[in-house]
């Protein structure tokens, strides 16, 4: 006889729920820190319950009809009924109520999240790069890569592109994902309400590494946020005449470094991230290893061993020369 | 011309019932090729920046597990049954042309040997071994899959294999939907069709109708990869976004070209076993149809997040929720067959009754993202992977199953061992709830697909792990129906003409069939001829033996002949010969050629 418990699947996700509770989730969809993420998660909590209902009622009713009409000695053959056209008006109109119920809420949501912000609001530009994220704040003149810096409390529009494949945008705690499509601006805007450090990463397939092309956005307060400001208006420090951050300069300098990077004063190279204040920034590498001394050493070294086809080469610095030019980028804060 | 045994007989035949079976062993090894690349993305994912495989690797992997299961897998199975089955259940003794259903088969297998191919050939492209295949995802999104971004023949295997694929496609398509239409016994009206040759006829509609638009794409895509032409390219003033409108153009009809079928096979299954016809015929049929013409109008709702607007995203959104509405009339139509009725507890029967519960799920979460602001927070994450394994996995699979357990004991003249099959289905069961359920959870709290590498802070791990044992529990699932497919070859009970006693046409005569099926073609009275029902007493099974010898056409060299020389042109473009492709031409059309002038008498 056919047991079926499709009611298992809700208690395996208690357990599971159960299971899964202990990280933080710094990804996770169901924190909402903005207005935009807000916003989908009110819509999805409502959709979800609705589908818990039609799930309850419908697994619940083909439950009943399997175990109660099962095959049983001595029971009469059942009656050939082949339709019944109240039934069936009363089965096309329940589900296309319920979906009246979801369809209303998810259009006004779409308007209300369709990406405008008031033109006060903060604007950067997102570009997506193999395998790293550029941003751009063009009201403030700052370039910097991977770890965005956003006030919290003030809403901010965010324009996204692409400088080779298409590449998706996404913090979850702020907001939806949108594609860095290249040859097309996209736009998304939020208002982010609480101080953080948020993660995500793309999440549209773009080649050898899209699984190590992470982000990070530092929510901070205003005053927190104007000194970041202000250190990132700066021209880099330059570093004490004879001191090993000088020595690094040098050897940056005189290396194939400048033909990709740019640091204020010293490089004009667009193709990698900006390098001008890399010091302040805690992660390397589109936020996959932490930004210190040993890591910075081994990434110089061979980039492509520690994150699988990226595109900067192993540099041939070694030695004193690597130590200087990790005292320098450390430097520029 | 042939005899009934030997390699020759299978190599030359025409008959349907032989292609059906070398459509089943050949998808079905292709299934397991398919999960056993699902088993190493799940053995790399099992535990935080795995080390099963590398990157590369990884992407390839996806890339052809997708490929795999949906051309070389699930839509090939689904022609098994429409190969056996379908001339069965209209009482016609072949397809309308049945040479050209010989080579949709041998396109089919040349096709899909070649795509595969791939795993082996990077020595040929001075790389190494596992270096060459398709890395770009069964999507091949714009302009990834450019020469600039994939320099490697990778994408080559994969864009050529697919149009390859594709001509297999559309002449079964046609040819089917001749059959259904030209080939139906006396009194066979449209509506006294078999639930399940009504799927594969709306199914075939969108074979041709979509495969047009892929090949399009692909072409495209070619000239863009081998001549310099500027199809996707944005730096030219194109826009890759092109691709993304007609890859799902056909990418959605493609979801409903791998369920329909599924479907239908549940509506045969349901009845028979529950000795009650299917409740609501019409509204089942019409209701397909349906879901049919609106999988035209959905297509963006897998690009909700490229920012088309909010106008585009209402209308997309819509059309999309309408789409539940005829989907969840047939489940409560199944739910409402089965009420009432004597229901016999079969293999055939539980995996019937798994569809629907599973679809069910993967039909809510489908509801989920069919609401934009929602599914910018689901789409490309492992809610979308639990979504399509619910619908795909849950869905067809556990339809296709059905069938197997339904119509084998037809195909062989034995009846697999329902013990094995029980344990079967409970172990696919638990198993694939396991796999799929959590990665609901996983893509809420923030995984990407696609990625081959997940950091331990993500807070995922555990329910990855949960996820990979299940995906284990699934393979050992499929090893207990390898050997119930085994062991029945010798050991299973004998099939009488009607195990099940069903009410349609292919369980009147033996199991198996003899090549000309009917002895006498049968004239039908009613939509379940075989059954009493009010009006109409069952009909009499045609006799044993043939009142007057019946003619079945010979074999033919021509159709494979004819199928060889696509993979030849395909081998020009990757390898750089042109004579190649001078040389594959010259194949096909000799045997086209060659096949139009034969003697072969219907």
């Amino acid at each position: 006889m056919p047991r079926f418990r499709p009611w298992l699947s809700p208690l395996l996700l208690l357990a599971l729920a159960v299971v899964a509770c202990g990280g933080p989730f710094p990804q996770s969809t169901l924190r909402p820190r903005s207005d935009f993420a807000g916003a989908i998660d009110h819509l999805f909590t409502g959709i979800f319950w609705w589908a818990v209902l039609v799930f309850v009622v419908v697994e619940g009713l083909l439950c009943y009809a399997v175990i109660r009409y099962r095959y049983r000695e001595g029971r009469p053959a059942p009656r050939p009924v082949h339709g019944h056209t109240a039934l069936e008006i009363a089965w096309t109109l329940a589900p296309a109520i319920i979906l009246v119920f979801i369809a209303v809420p998810t259009m006004r949501t779409i308007f209300t999240t369709a990406g405008e912000a008031p033109p006060t609001a903060l604007k950067v530009e997102v570009i997506g790069h193999q395998w790293w994220w550029e941003y751009r704040y063009p009201d403030l003149h700052i370039v910097t890569a991977n770890e965005l810096s956003l006030p919290v409390g003030r809403p901010v529009q965010v324009s996204i592109t692409s400088a080779d494949v298409i590449h998706s945008f996404w913090a979850p705690a702020l907001g939806g994902k949108r594609d860095a499509t290249p040859g097309h601006v996209t736009r998304i805007a939020f208002r982010p309400d609480s101080v953080g450090v948020y993660s995500g990463q793309c999440a549209e397939f773009c080649g050898v590494s899209h699984a190590n092309m992470r982000l990070r956005v530092l929510v901070l307060r205003d005053s927190a946020f104007q000194v970041w400001v202000r250190r990132q208006q700066a021209a880099p420090p330059a570093p004490p005449r004879g001191s090993l951050e000088a020595r690094g300069r040098d050897v940056f300098a005189k290396s194939a470094c400048i033909g990709c990077h740019t640091i204020d004063g010293v490089s004009k190279g667009i193709i990698g991230p900006n390098l001008s204040h890399v010091g302040g920034r805690a992660t390397i590498a589109a936020g996959l290893f932490p930004n210190d001394s040993p890591h910075l050493a081994r990434w110089i070294a061979n980039a492509p061993s520690l994150k699988p086809g990226a595109l900067m080469m192993p540099m041939p610095v070694a030695g004193a020369d690597l130590t200087a030019v990790i005292a320098y980028l450390q430097s520029l804060k | 011309m042939t005899g009934s045994r030997g390699l020759r007989s299978w190599l030359t035949t025409t008959d349907h019932k032989r292609i059906g079976l070398l459509y089943f062993y050949t998808a079905f090894a292709f299934f397991l090729l398919g999960g056993l690349e699902a088993l190493l993305i799940r053995a790399q994912l099992a535990r935080p920046n795995g080390t099963v495989v590398g990157a590369e690797t990884y992407n390839q992997l996806f890339t052809m597990h997708g490929t795999t299961m949906i051309f070389l897998a699930l839509m090939p199975l689904s022609a098994a049954f429409f190969n056996y089955i379908v001339p069965l259940q209209i009482g016609a003794r072949d397809v309308a042309f049945p040479r050209l259903n010989a080579f949709s088969y041998w396109v089919f297998l040349l096709g899909g040997l070649l795509l595969n191919a791939s795993w082996i050939a990077g020595p040929v492209f001075r790389a190494g071994v596992l270096n060459v295949a398709p890395d770009a995802g069964w999507f091949g999104y714009a302009n990834l899959t450019e020469r600039q971004y994939s320099p490697g023949p990778n994408v080559d295997f994969w864009l050529l294999g697919l149009q390859i694929l594709g001509v297999s496609s559309l002449a079964a398509g046609f040819n089917f939907i001749v059959t259904i239409l030209n080939l139906r016994a006396p009194g066979m009206k449209m509506m006294r069709l078999p639930t399940f040759t009504w799927m594969t006829l709306v199914t075939q509609f969108l074979v041709i109708t979509a495969f047009p638009v892929i090949t399009v794409a692909l072409v495209f895509l070619m000239f863009d990869r081998f001549f310099g032409a500027h199809f996707y390219l944005p730096q030219a003033g194109a826009t890759p976004l092109l691709w993304q409108h007609l890859f799902w153009l056909f990418g959605h009809p493609e979801v409903y070209i791998l369920i329909l079928p599924a479907m239908g096979i549940v509506s045969e299954v349901l009845p028979t076993f529950s000795r009650k016809p299917l409740f609501g015929y019409t509204v089942v049929v019409y209701s397909g149809v349906l879901i049919g013409f609106m999988g035209w109008g959905v297509w963006s709702h897998h690009m909700f997040s490229v920012g088309l607007g909010p106008i585009a995203d209402s209308v997309f959104s819509a059309t999309t929720m309408l789409i539940a509405v005829p989907t969840g009339v047939k489940i409560f139509n199944w739910i409402a067959t089965l009420w009432g009725g004597t229901i016999r507890g079969t293999t055939a029967l539980h995996f019937a009754v798994g569809f629907i519960a599973m679809f069910i799920i993967g039909g809510l979460s489908g509801v989920t993202h069919a609401s934009p602001p929602a599914d910018l927070q689901q789409t490309d994450t492992y809610y979308v992977v639990a979504h399509i394994h619910y619908v795909l996995f849950g869905g067809t699979i556990f339809g296709l199953f059905a069938g197997m357990y339904y119509w084998w004991p037809k195909m062989t003249g034995r009846l697999l061992s329902e013990a094995l099959g029980k344990a079967h289905f409970w172990l696919t069961f638990i198993g694939m709830n396991l796999a799929f359920f959590p990665m609901h959870l996983i893509g809420l709290l923030g995984m990407p697909r696609r990625i081959y590498t997940y950091a331990p802070d993500l807070g995922v791990s555990s329910l990855n792990l949960v996820s990979t044992i299940g995906a284990f529990l699934i393979g050992v699932a499929t090893l207990v129906f390898v050997v119930n497919l085994w062991r029945t070859r010798s050991h299973g009970a004998p099939a009488p003409n009607d195990p099940w006693g069903g009410a349609t046409l292919e369980w009147a005569i033996p199991s198996p069939p003899p090549p000309y099926n009917f002895s006498v073609i049968p004239t039908v009275a009613s939509r379940l001829p075989r059954w009493k029902t009010e009006h109409h007493d069952p009909m009499s099974d045609p006799p044993a033996a043939p009142p007057a010898p019946v003619h079945v056409p010979g074999g033919s060299w021509w159709p494979p002949v004819a199928a060889l020389g696509l993979p030849v042109l395909a081998l020009a473009p990757l390898t750089h010969h042109v004579w190649l492709a001078f040389l594959g031409v010259a194949i096909t059309i000799y045997g086209i050629y060659r096949w139009a002038f034969e003697p072969f008498e219907v």
